[in-house]
């Protein structure tokens, strides 16, 4: 909303400057986003009164005005041809910064020679002045501008730009702010004058109104004028308009909007003699059709509301007029329609033919029925007084919505209560009067009853805000909270999420924040061999664009394209990881949203240095990040062949918690990669965090430092090339004294014969109440080592 | 040099030892020998291997020491008293030349110099998310003066994301918070979709919780807009709700006080000023003056002088209701964070879509 200081201070006094007016406002709720001084470059640019026009010895086209400053004369060259003697008008001395119409750059006046004849200064277009693109003829100013003032004092001005909040659609206007400006400076509110000759016959004998259901309509005014002659309106309301960003058009078209932004109410204009005198307000006909002002046929349904004559629909009410009614340059007798529409429809009728406009806008926020009435009268009046025309006597106002709304109670106590601040009754009744409540005092408390223009108040808070924002927010003290700290029940997942964070971030995983939205491109490209989605994933029925189309049900997708974004400029070894809700479709239900944590590694393990070499990272790097953080979590997991299509089949595992699959880690398949554009092996890990939680030790249970020391032994094993570490692991691991069981070597060839390969293990020997002697150990691993024998034919080397 | 006989009787069955009349010599002689091989001796491992030769428990030093019982009062003078002085002299020998040996071993060491200019060997180094890190911050703050986290679902009913919160269908704010639906086929009027806020899970948090309640509610949100350096479909927020008895809007300043005190720090100015939030009432905006330009306005806080940091007020009635809360007798406040412009200024980020690029040149920033 922008709103010109020079209107404003036509109902209030304005005596701050304006930036402490912008300041209260934006403290009161009202934020001022910008502030635009209007003139500010119009340096050296004069009010000034032409004198005498004299023809150029020179040229036919050109003249020579001779222009009173009030300090002075000066005579011109002048092409323009609407020049008058005793036109006001806006006069550049040399030196001034104007606008060059010929390359649309700001440019300093100097003295220049035309056609002989030497010209000192400049009779200005509107253009010159960047007023508006007219550059047809020189500016002509109003008859009462004073000669010798500065242009800027006469017509700069100040201009608020303000967002205005959904709850107050009063403030979407001139009069809203100005009644705010009043209340927030100690000032009185001046109404805009609506009185006006009601000259012409009785209305009520030449226009009826009906209404067909007065919840859609709760009001309809509507007042004639006949006599009008459609004209440019005067540059003054031009001039006003175009500062709020509106482009005027004639007189009574302009006179609409210009009390449109004055009180906020949309209003009509009809052509009286094309309406006829039956208005009528009812849902359209479905299947009927309108052509709107826009020049586009509309078909409308019966969830749309028209304004009708007895047959047809006219206009689209509170969204846009209609063709067959609009005023013309030929149109004499107005109709004007300033009326009251269910919010709820108009937003439901803008919507559903993608046909918005000002009013349609301002109708969806709610107006106050109880401003139609006043807004009505203003807007006649201007319509007398600068159309010419003759007004009916009386008004229509079908006001079935009427609403008699009880006083609500407020008592010092329910401030206290809720602000946290003493105020006296009567500095509560004084700011809410301030703003045009009236306030009755009943006993110790007042009864409240709002403002007609106010559709906001409803509930006691709502008055508590009114006081607190007019006495200001800083009135309240800061304290803090003093009741007991309510009973702790911390959500044991947050902690895991946060120790899982923090152990990748230790073993050197970026951790990245990734959309939850995804393409189904990215989705399809995760399966080796295409295949349906599996099950469909949750899809957003207005995405914004096709790779924001599916909530993720995994994360893997996306930390691929990371990687394959980051490869762009960047080689080397590359560990990422995202720990963040996953979505999983269920019948008529949310969705599940478990967390769940991928992570994925290319490239070299460390960066070489010298020190250290770039070997690439391999499955067992990833094995090892996923045992690390089980470990650190006090989970024991174990690992099981995969069957996962998106990993290389030969390499991939199963991650399994007490016999449930809680995730998965494996290379990721070469074709998956190849969709992806990364031309390297990938790890990966997958991790359903929020399964994890059951398994978690909440409490690590201790177990005392042995006492006696421990034995070790290395025994180097010949076994079949199918048979795995963890075969031989349980076995040895099985043994009474065994503590510790740890592989330190593996390798196949040179010595080890073909389908054999050698593995050497530590095991570690350790008894609770003594020291073990060397024959005890020995035992053992003489047992031990039949059993391998026996059911692994492992041999010792 | 006397002259002993040897007796089988006298032999020390634990020592060995037979008198003989040259052990006066062979002592002078174990003397010399010892004495000369410590200095020999380079380093600390042979010094430890001749204390054991020459003093050890075995040693024939020891064995004399412990034989002179055996021998005659004379004999045992003579011999012990040679005996026990060459201990006294390798004792002391060994002790100084273990001195000396530790010396020029430091000395020499401090000529093997390192050039500490070198990197080291390289350690991983991961990092946590900016936005992680800011979140974890604020739950920090907020825990300390009694807010416990909770989480509620990203994809939510219409209810709890707008009817709960007093935002009835055709509400103008509803327009404002352009919203993503999920595309799903709804048996009743239960339409879902991508939370708009995260005071959805306030409206969750009164319905579940019984007063007194203190909680916070970090989450991702999702707007139906494109992408722009300040506009994201997704980001990230944290809501807040206080409900007790006796809990008034200068709690809410005080609380939001102190949060802003302890992120931005105390230097920073902060201002309440009256904002609009359908669930709220009275409703405030909290902002803190502009780190650029102290409040004097500038291009980054838009000429205003403050940046806005949060949206608060006092918990709307009918909210309070929905949750089964009775607002005659709980005072209740709520606020809203939002999260990503939080680093944005503290940093001084330009654009809010590096948060979600996984850029590592960006992240590793932080």
């Amino acid at each position: 909303m922008k709103a010109p200081l020079k209107w404003l201070r036509d109902y209030v006094d304005i005596t701050l400057p304006a930036a402490e007016i912008a300041r209260r406002l934006t403290m009161a709720g009202h934020e001022v986003k910008d502030m635009e001084v209007t003139g500010s470059d119009w340096e050296g640019v004069v009010v000034g009164q032409i004198m005498e026009i004299k023809p150029h010895p020179n040229a036919d086209r050109l003249t020579l005005p001779t222009v009173d400053l009030g300090a002075g004369q000066e005579t011109v060259v002048c092409g323009a041809p609407n020049l008058r003697v005793g036109d006001k008008i806006a006069f550049a001395r040399v030196g001034a910064q104007i606008l060059d119409p010929a390359t649309g750059k700001l440019a300093r006046l100097t003295p220049s020679k035309i056609r002989g004849v030497v010209s000192s200064g400049m009779v200005c277009s509107e253009r010159e002045l960047g007023i508006s693109d007219n550059h047809q003829g020189i500016m002509v100013l109003p008859p009462d501008a004073p000669v010798g003032m500065p242009l800027a004092g006469y017509l700069g001005d100040t201009i608020l730009d303000l967002d205005i909040t959904p709850n107050r659609p009063d403030c979407l206007s001139i009069t809203g702010l100005a009644r705010e400006i009043a209340a927030l400076t100690g000032q009185s509110f001046r109404s805009p004058d609506t009185g006006y000759e009601e000259a012409g016959p009785e209305i009520g004998r030449q226009v009826s109104v009906t209404i067909a259901d007065p919840a859609l309509c709760p009001r309809y005014c509507a007042s004639l004028v006949n006599g009008v002659t459609v004209a440019p309106s005067p540059p003054w309301m031009q001039a006003r308009l175009r500062a709020c960003g509106m482009r005027p058009i004639n007189n009574v078209v302009d006179i609409t909007n210009y009390v449109m932004l004055e009180y906020g109410q949309p209003l009509h204009a009809f052509d009286y003699d094309k309406l006829g005198g039956k208005v009528i307000i009812r849902p359209a006909r479905e299947g009927e059709t309108l052509v709107t002002l826009d020049g586009e046929e509309r078909t409308l349904s019966a969830d749309m509301l028209v304004i009708a004559d007895e047959g047809r629909a006219v206009a689209l009410a509170g969204v846009m007029g209609g063709a067959s009614t609009e005023v013309t340059g030929g149109t004499t007798s107005i109709l004007l329609e300033s009326a009251s529409f269910y919010p709820a429809s108009i937003h439901h009728t803008s919507q559903k033919l993608l046909l918005g406009s000002e009013a349609s806008a301002r109708f969806e926020r709610g107006i106050s029925a109880g401003v139609s009435g006043s807004a009505l009268r203003r807007a006649t009046r201007l319509l007398v007084e600068l159309a010419g025309g003759k007004a009916s006597q009386g008004i229509i106002d079908n006001y079935p919505g009427r609403a008699e709304i009880a006083p609500i109670p407020l008592s010092a106590g329910e401030i206290k209560r809720i602000l946290g601040v003493e105020l006296a009754l009567e500095e509560i009744a004084g700011a809410l009067s301030s703003l045009g409540f009236d306030c009755k005092a009943d006993g110790t408390e007042l009864k409240v009853a709002a403002p007609y223009w106010r559709s906001d108040i409803r509930l006691t808070v709502d008055l508590v805000e009114e006081v607190a924002r007019v006495t200001g927010y800083d009135r309240i003290p800061m304290t803090m909270l003093s009741q007991p700290i309510p009973r702790h029940d911390p959500d044991p997942l947050i902690a895991l999420r946060q120790q899982v964070r923090q152990g990748l971030a230790c073993y050197g995983f970026q951790e990245v924040v990734t959309f939850s939205l995804v393409g189904r491109a990215t989705l399809e490209r995760l399966a080796a061999e295409p295949r349906p989605l599996e099950p469909e994933p949750l899809r957003v029925t207005n995405p914004m664009t096709a790779d924001q189309e599916y909530l993720r049900p995994n994360l893997r997708g996306n930390l691929l394209l990371a990687l394959s974004a980051n490869r762009r400029h960047e080689s080397g070894g590359m560990k990422l990881f995202e720990l963040g809700k996953v979505y999983l479709p269920r019948e008529k239900m949310l969705p599940a949203e478990p967390y769940a944590l991928c992570g994925i590694l290319s490239g070299a393990r460390t960066e070489r240095t010298w020190l250290t070499g770039d070997q690439p990272v391999d499955f067992f790097d990833a094995k090892g990040v996923v045992e690390g953080i089980f470990a650190r979590l006090g989970i024991e997991a174990g690992f099981e062949p995969g069957e996962d299509e998106g990993l290389h089949p030969a390499r991939q595992a199963g991650i399994v918690v007490a016999g449930e699959r809680v995730g998965v880690l494996g290379e990721a398949h070469p074709k998956v990669l190849h969709a992806f554009e990364i031309g390297e092996p990938v790890y990966l890990f997958e991790v359903d965090i929020s399964a994890l939680l059951p398994h978690a030790a909440a409490i690590k249970t201790f177990q005392p430092l042995p006492r006696f020391p421990g034995t070790f032994r290395d025994v180097a094993l010949l076994v079949d090339a199918g048979t795995s570490y963890r075969q031989l692991y349980d076995i040895i691991k099985g043994f009474p004294l065994v503590s510790q069981v740890a592989l330190f070597d593996l390798f196949t060839g040179g010595p080890v014969p073909e389908g054999k390969k050698s593995m050497a293990y530590r095991i570690i020997f350790r008894a609770p109440d003594h020291t073990l002697t060397d024959a005890e150990v020995d035992e053992v691993q003489r047992q031990v080592l039949g059993r391998l024998e026996k059911e692994l034919g492992a041999v010792q080397r | 040099m006397p002259c002993l006989l040897v007796d089988s009787s006298s032999i020390d069955p634990f020592t060995m030892m037979t008198y003989n009349p040259s052990m006066l010599q062979e002592l002078e002689e174990l003397r010399a020998g010892a004495l000369r091989e410590l200095q020999g001796i380079r380093d600390l491992k042979e010094m430890e291997a001749w204390r054991v030769r020459y003093l050890g428990k075995k040693s024939r030093l020891t064995q004399v020491l412990r034989g002179l019982a055996s021998l005659s009062v004379e004999e045992r003078k003579t011999t012990g008293a040679l005996a026990n002085e060459i201990k006294r002299q390798l004792e002391e020998s060994l002790s100084h030349r273990e001195h000396t040996l530790r010396e020029a071993h430091l000395a020499a060491r401090a000529g093997e110099s390192v050039d500490i200019t070198l990197p080291g060997r390289p350690c991983p180094v991961g990092r946590l998310h900016p936005l992680t890190q800011t979140i974890e911050e604020i739950c920090g703050i907020f825990a300390t003066m009694g807010f416990q986290v909770a989480e509620g679902p990203d994809v939510e009913w219409d209810y709890y994301n707008f009817e709960a919160l007093n935002i009835p269908e055709e509400h103008p704010a509803r327009d404002v918070m352009s919203t993503s639906w999920i595309d799903y086929q709804a048996d009743g009027k239960r339409p879902m979709l991508l939370r708009t806020h995260t005071t959805s899970v306030t409206a969750r948090t009164l319905e579940r919780l019984e007063p007194p309640i203190r909680v916070i509610e970090p989450g991702r949100v999702y707007r139906y807009e494109a992408s722009d350096a300040t506009h994201v479909p997704m980001f990230h927020q944290i809501d807040g709700v206080a409900v007790d008895k006796g809990i008034t809007m200068a709690d809410l300043k005080g609380a939001l006080y102190e949060f802003a005190r302890r992120f931005f720090g105390a230097d920073r100015r902060v201002r309440f000023r009256c904002d609009y939030f359908p669930f709220v009432e009275p409703g405030v905006e909290m902002a803190i003056e502009c780190a650029v330009c102290h409040g004097d306005g500038c291009r980054l806080c838009g000429n205003s002088g403050w940046i806005e940091v949060l949206g608060a007020g006092m918990t709307h009635p009918r909210v309070l209701e929905r949750g089964g809360i009775d607002p005659q007798v709980y005072g209740s406040f709520a606020f809203g964070i939002g999260i990503d412009r939080l680093p944005m200024l503290r940093y001084g980020i330009d654009d809010v879509r590096l948060f979600y690029g996984s850029d590592l040149r960006f992240l590793r920033q932080f």
